[in-house]
């Protein structure tokens, strides 16, 4: 199973949103829904302040529990990767999926009605490209790669910087993580 | 009887904007990029910086636009903006036909009428004023690329004067003050080094949230590359969240605090005395001045305590010279602003950053010729000495001056063409003045493509194709290497808009002025000057971007001499030009104005999704920030009894308010400032998403401060309280 | 202090501000699954018990209401769907690790099972409706089978049954992903909740003299069940991790503490239990009150249970932006 995992640095983040507008651009996202967005925390009292840029998405997890609770097989693992996604032509539109997710990550397909959400732009890594929002960023502050292989600017940037995930637990073992 | 009512564009001349009806069937969406995709280069108009992208579109949709990797306004990336250019021209809101203002029965409306007759009507009118008062007095308001074909029509008609908003309201005093100084302006885009700089200090910049695309690039690789960030700024922006130091200033003291760091550098002996003395003029002059103003007399203005002020220099004197004190882009604040610029200048110098690598660059374009065509009659008058004879050191248009002299019956100015600003949202506090203005003047033609809030007060109307349905000039901005791109266009001109060259053409020709555009298609100048260096349209059509190399070095070349252009062929730290006009030499602190009991610092800045006014009506932007909020600190929150999301209204010490707007109650402002990103508040019906959201700021300026050496507006120098709205 | 807001607008329907994917359509599947399991297991027991003297319509009538209220409880939960076509899709795949998964499959069961349970009594309870079967070619043979086998048939509804009533709360105690729902009490609450709707059911419909004092106590030591399970869900709740405690919240000085309190427990538990114990001691009307109760009470359950976990969540999002603006888009 090749693992690909989404590696953006918080340091440089400034929270523009371009990764916003280019996965919709790129997906074709219908006004109204997004697949990805931009979280601001900040902490401590004036003026002693730190300030965290997060774009957050689908972790697609390790032990992904929207992909345990599908009930037809729609929401799955594609080919042997750790990228979830929903085959909407057996999708039911059930929506237990979307209570599964500890992220609040899934969405409604509007006008259809089944279920969607960020696909890693799956589209794009079988020609050997990035998701649509790491080509996009300005700042250079997302990374994607393959965790399997030990030379890939994923496994290096975790090595070298300390780093998080969004809840680690939740237990379903997200595979975005956050350099801080 | 108000001649000129402001009208607004009624909803009739547009159509609904259609959600396509899927049936729920069995087959879900194909995936991206699986149909029949065609790609085009394009040069982005979402913003001035002007990066080179290539439009995609798939089965003959508009698919997506991304950054052109050989640009290096861009690397590859575009911007949030940019990435949004497809909502500029898909907006359902856009101006479709050329408007004339007709009167029936007492009331106005705009007529859609053909380019033909609105061509004949504009001539009919320049003719006009050319007879009564004369050919000159028809100004030019410009702030993009297009202006200048309405320039070249304007100069062979024989009006010569012109204004770039962005002067006055934005860069001027930069520009002046490094012109007076070093002999050059910044320029776009600014020639700052930060991705080889050791230390970066912002002092009232929020690059990150400005996102001007090569800046952020360039900042955030300095950062990666162990660059030392100080930011000054009354508020916790983006670069503050990344700064070692930031330093809350209070707002109005930033002269202050750039003395003091001159005060330190030169007392302790930290400042390149090697480059000062080889290329600065002044320098005794210059320490002599800055005596008085140690860390701890600006501790007192600033708020900022001596023992940080000390270090934040010492740590840009370590670094020096790959230090770089950022020049802002957007410098009219105070009114002090060429002074404040000057310093900021000074102390570049000081730390002798200019020219050097980590500091200031030097710019370079590449030798393109210009396409001949006949120079225009030289003008009659000096159109600076009547309208901003008080502001001699300026070379260009002032724009609030312009406006100025365009009111009243008297006035110098009888015509207007405004090329894609705004005027009422662009200068502060003036909407009285231009409706004035407007009822004054004899032609007012405004062209654009949105039906921003100034085209309520116009004659005619001309609708302008976007970016992506034209071909412009080539982009050969001075950079650190010469590139070309090509605007070229990805569709057809949509309804009847066209390019700003092909109006400027036709106005020209029904004025009997043909000769000034010798061409019938811009394509033509553009294939013409491409083969002059070695291109051609063809090839930039396939390749978008052409690098050329330097010709001159990027830097100062260790011992070698370099010349200035200033009187005394040096740096001058002393300005004995600002001295010959009577205005101060040195940079001058003047304390700012206290804020009335219960009033807060109007600040305003920049969000990364949009360009001021000009996006909010985008959809794909006004999804990603569909308001502006109002910055608020918790203590003020408690004194004005509001909280997070509620509603309210600003108000100014004048009693005028604002439009409803959000409240953000955050510890990243000073408790005694409130902050807003500018662009908001649209009044104008026809833009449907933007109308009636959010809070305008400009107009609540109550205060602004005219800059006494180039004529630019101070727009940081106001108050506003906050009144709770009733629930409407 | 933590200011943690969106940068960027977000406003998924249904999803944001807060998940509203399920509402009413899922409780009253819910609510009408596990009274339809109940009305099973109480026809099974009085069957296995040789109690038609006794318990009448228990014995003989009760069963066929089975797989009416299912399937009305179905047509709601096909209501819910949003890709609907796609129906079908349910049922040509077996997803072990799914809840739904098995709730899907087991109803290929549990229908069939229903309809032989009411045919097995058909001719004593519904002698016209066991006519109009006879009539038709085989319908005879059919009745006979099913009668030879009512105990079997009996015995085999106990689990299936079983089965139903707690899969109702597995399906929803399987999310880990919603605290307020993650604990293993969820099964066996929805369990003896049906019973208890269920088991109200005939004192509405016909039940007199000793069936009706069967079914009284039998709700009343459901009820007190019930009370128990809900206090060992609260208990749950109140040691597990933060994101429990936060769930706990909700009902415990949160949103939905009158509803959860005044709307559920009073009018649903107590009041009932308190009636309950009054129609022991003879007043009639008492009875039927509670049973009114009961039902209610029963759907509230289910409905808020929906609701509040649904709302329990380990991430939330706070929008800078009014949603309402974003609705300027779609018009």
């Amino acid at each position: 199973m090749t693992t690909y995992a989404m590696v953006i640095d918080t340091r440089t983040c400034i929270g523009c949103g371009d990764c916003v507008v280019a996965c919709k651009n790129e997906n074709k996202v219908p006004a109204g829904l997004n697949r990805d967005w931009v979280v601001e925390a900040t902490r401590g009292e004036y003026p002693n302040l730190e300030t965290e840029f997060r774009s957050e998405r689908c972790n697609h997890c390790g032990h992904a529990t929207c992909v345990t609770n599908c009930p037809t097989g729609a929401s799955h693992y594609w080919k042997d990767t750790n990228i979830v996604l929903v085959a909407a032509e057996k999708c039911t539109g059930c929506k237990a999926c979307i209570a599964a997710c500890p992220y609040d990550a899934r969405l409604l397909m509007h006008p259809e009605g089944y279920v969607d959400k960020c696909t890693f732009c799956h589209h794009r890594v079988e020609q050997g490209l990035d998701p649509a929002c790491v080509s996009s960023c300005p700042t250079h502050c997302m990374h994607f790669g393959n965790l399997d292989n030990p030379d890939s600017v994923v496994n290096r940037l975790l090595r070298e910087r300390r780093h998080k995930v969004l809840m680690p637990e939740t237990g379903n073992q997200p595979n975005v993580y956050y350099l801080i | 009887m108000n001649r000129r009512e402001f009208l607004k564009i009624s909803a009739a001349l547009g159509a609904g904007y259609a959600m396509p009806a899927l049936l729920g069937g069995c087959a879900p969406r194909p995936l991206p990029g699986t149909g029949a995709v065609t790609a085009s280069p394009t040069v982005c108009n979402m913003c001035f910086w002007q990066c080179a992208g290539t439009l995609y579109q798939e089965d003959g949709q508009p698919w997506k636009v991304v950054g052109n990797p050989d640009d290096p306004h861009c690397e590859g990336r575009l911007c949030t903006r940019g990435t949004a250019g497809i909502g500029a021209y898909s907006d359902p809101d856009r101006l479709r036909q050329p408007l004339l203002r007709v009167s029936e029965g007492g009331e106005q409306r705009f007529e859609p009428v053909s380019w033909d007759a609105a061509f004949d009507f504009i001539a009919e009118k320049m003719n006009a004023i050319g007879e009564h008062h004369g050919k000159d007095r028809i100004a030019l308001f410009s702030h993009g690329g297009g202006g200048k074909h309405f320039r070249r029509m304007l100069q062979a008609f024989g009006s010569h004067a012109y204004a770039h908003p962005s002067f006055a309201q934005c860069r001027g005093p930069r520009e002046t003050a490094f012109g007076l100084t070093y002999g050059e302006g910044v320029g776009s885009p600014d020639r700052t080094d930060m991705g080889n700089s050791r230390c970066i200090v912002l002092i009232g910049s929020h690059l990150g949230e400005n996102l001007h695309n090569s800046q952020v690039q360039t900042l955030i690789q300095g950062l990666n590359n162990g660059a030392t960030l100080i930011t000054v700024d009354p508020r916790f922006s983006v670069a503050a969240s990344k700064s070692k130091h930031w330093l809350p200033i209070k707002p109005g003291t930033d002269i202050a605090l750039l003395l003091a760091w001159m005060n330190v550098l030169i007392n302790e002996g930290l400042y390149d005395r090697d480059y000062v003395a080889r290329y600065c003029n002044g320098f005794d002059q210059l320490a002599a001045h800055v005596q008085p103003y140690n860390p701890e007399w600006a501790y007192l203005e600033t708020g900022l305590e001596p023992a940080r002020i000390r270090e934040t220099a010492r740590i840009m004197a370590t670094a020096a010279p790959a230090t770089l004190v950022h020049p802002g882009r957007h410098v009219t604040w105070y009114g002090d602003d060429t002074q404040r610029s000057r310093a900021v200048a000074i102390l570049n110098a000081l730390l002798g950053s200019w020219g050097r690598p980590g500091g200031f660059y030097r710019q370079e374009k590449v030798a393109l010729p210009e396409f001949p065509v006949p120079q225009p009659p030289p003008p009659k008058e000096d159109w600076k000495a009547v309208v901003q004879g008080d502001f001699p050191l300026v070379s260009t248009g002032i724009s609030n001056k312009l406006v100025e002299h365009s009111v009243g019956p008297d006035a110098y100015i009888k015509g207007w063409f405004v090329y894609a600003t705004n005027l009422p949202m662009t200068l502060p506090g003036a909407n009285e003045q231009i409706k004035s203005a407007a009822e004054s003047l004899d032609l007012m033609v405004v062209v654009d493509t949105m039906p921003a809030e100034i085209t309520g007060y116009a004659d005619v109307v001309l609708p302008e194709c976007t970016y992506l349905e034209r071909y412009d000039d080539l982009r050969n901005a001075p950079e650190r290497t010469p590139t070309l791109a090509l605007r070229m266009p990805a569709f057809a001109p949509s309804h009847e808009t066209k390019p700003a060259w092909w109006m400027a053409k036709g106005i020209a020709e029904r004025l009997g002025l043909g000769e000034y555009f010798p061409w019938q298609d811009y394509t033509e100048v553009l294939d013409w000057q491409l083969k002059q260096v070695g291109s051609s349209l063809a090839e930039m059509q396939q390749i978008g971007v052409k690098r050329s190399p330097r010709k001159t070095p990027v830097y100062f070349a260790g011992d070698q001499p370099a010349e200035f252009n200033t009187p005394s062929g040096k740096i001058e730290l002393y300005s004995t030009l600002l001295a010959d006009v009577g205005q101060d030499p040195l940079p001058r602190y003047t304390p700012p104005e206290r804020p009335p009991a219960g009033f807060y610092h109007l600040n305003y800045g920049r969000a990364p999704a949009h360009t001021f006014g000009r996006t909010i009506n985008n959809p794909q932007l006004f999804e990603l920030m569909p308001e502006n909020t109002v910055w608020v600190h918790p203590s003020a929150a408690a004194r004005l009894r509001v909280a997070s999301g509620d509603y309210v209204a600003l108000e100014n010490p004048d009693g005028l308010r604002s439009n409803r707007i959000r409240v953000r109650v955050t510890q990243r402002i000073r408790p005694d400032s409130v902050f807003l990103v500018h662009g908001f508040g649209h009044s104008d019906e026809r833009q449907r998403l933007a109308r009636g959201v959010g809070a305008d700021d400009a107009a609540l300026m109550h205060n602004v401060r005219i800059d006494p050496i180039m004529g630019g507006t101070g727009m940081r120098a106001s108050f506003v309280t906050l009144v709770k709205r009733e629930v409407s | 202090m933590i200011e943690e807001v969106l940068a960027t607008a977000r406003y998924n329907a249904k999803i944001d501000p807060q998940l509203g994917i399920w509402t009413w359509e899922i409780a009253f599947y819910l609510f009408l699954g596990g009274m339809a399991a109940g009305i099973m297991l109480f026809s099974a027991w009085a069957v296995l018990g040789r109690r038609q003297d006794e318990l009448p319509f228990a014995h003989n009538r009760f069963a066929l209401w089975a797989p009416i209220v299912l399937s009305l409880g179905m047509t709601t939960l096909f209501l819910d769907l949003e890709y609907k076509i796609h129906v079908y899709r349910f049922y040509t795949s077996f997803q072990p690790t799914s809840p739904m998964s098995w709730g899907a499959w087991v109803l290929v069961l549990i229908y069939p099972l229903m309809i032989v349970q009411t045919l097995s009594t058909l001719r004593a309870g519904y002698t016209m409706l066991a006519d109009l079967l006879e009539k038709l070619p085989g319908g005879a043979a059919l009745l006979d089978l099913c009668e030879a086998n009512r105990r079997l048939i009996a015995w085999l509804v106990i689990p299936l049954a079983v089965g139903l009533g707690i899969y109702t709360g597995v399906l929803l105690s399987a999310f880990s992903a919603r605290p307020f729902w993650n604990s293993g009490i969820l099964g066996p609450l929805f369990l003896v909740s049906g019973m208890s709707t269920a088991a109200v059911l005939p004192l509405l419909i016909s039940a007199r003299g000793p069936e009706q004092r069967f079914f009284e106590r039998s709700d009343l030591g459901l009820i007190l069940i019930e009370i128990t399970l809900i206090g060992l869900l609260l208990i749950s709740l109140a040691t597990g991790a933060e994101q429990h405690l936060q769930a706990l919240g909700l009902i415990t000085g949160g949103q939905y503490t009158v509803p959860f309190w005044l709307w559920f427990v009073m009018p649903g538990l107590l009041i009932p239990l308190v009636l309950e114990i009054a129609a022991l001691r003879g007043i009639r009307v008492a009875g039927l009150a509670a049973a009114v109760l009961v039902i209610f009470g029963g759907f509230i359950l289910r409905y808020l249970m929906v609701e509040i976990g649904q709302v329990s969540t380990w991430t939330e999002y706070a929008l800078q932006f009014d949603p309402q603006l974003l609705e300027r888009l779609t018009q």
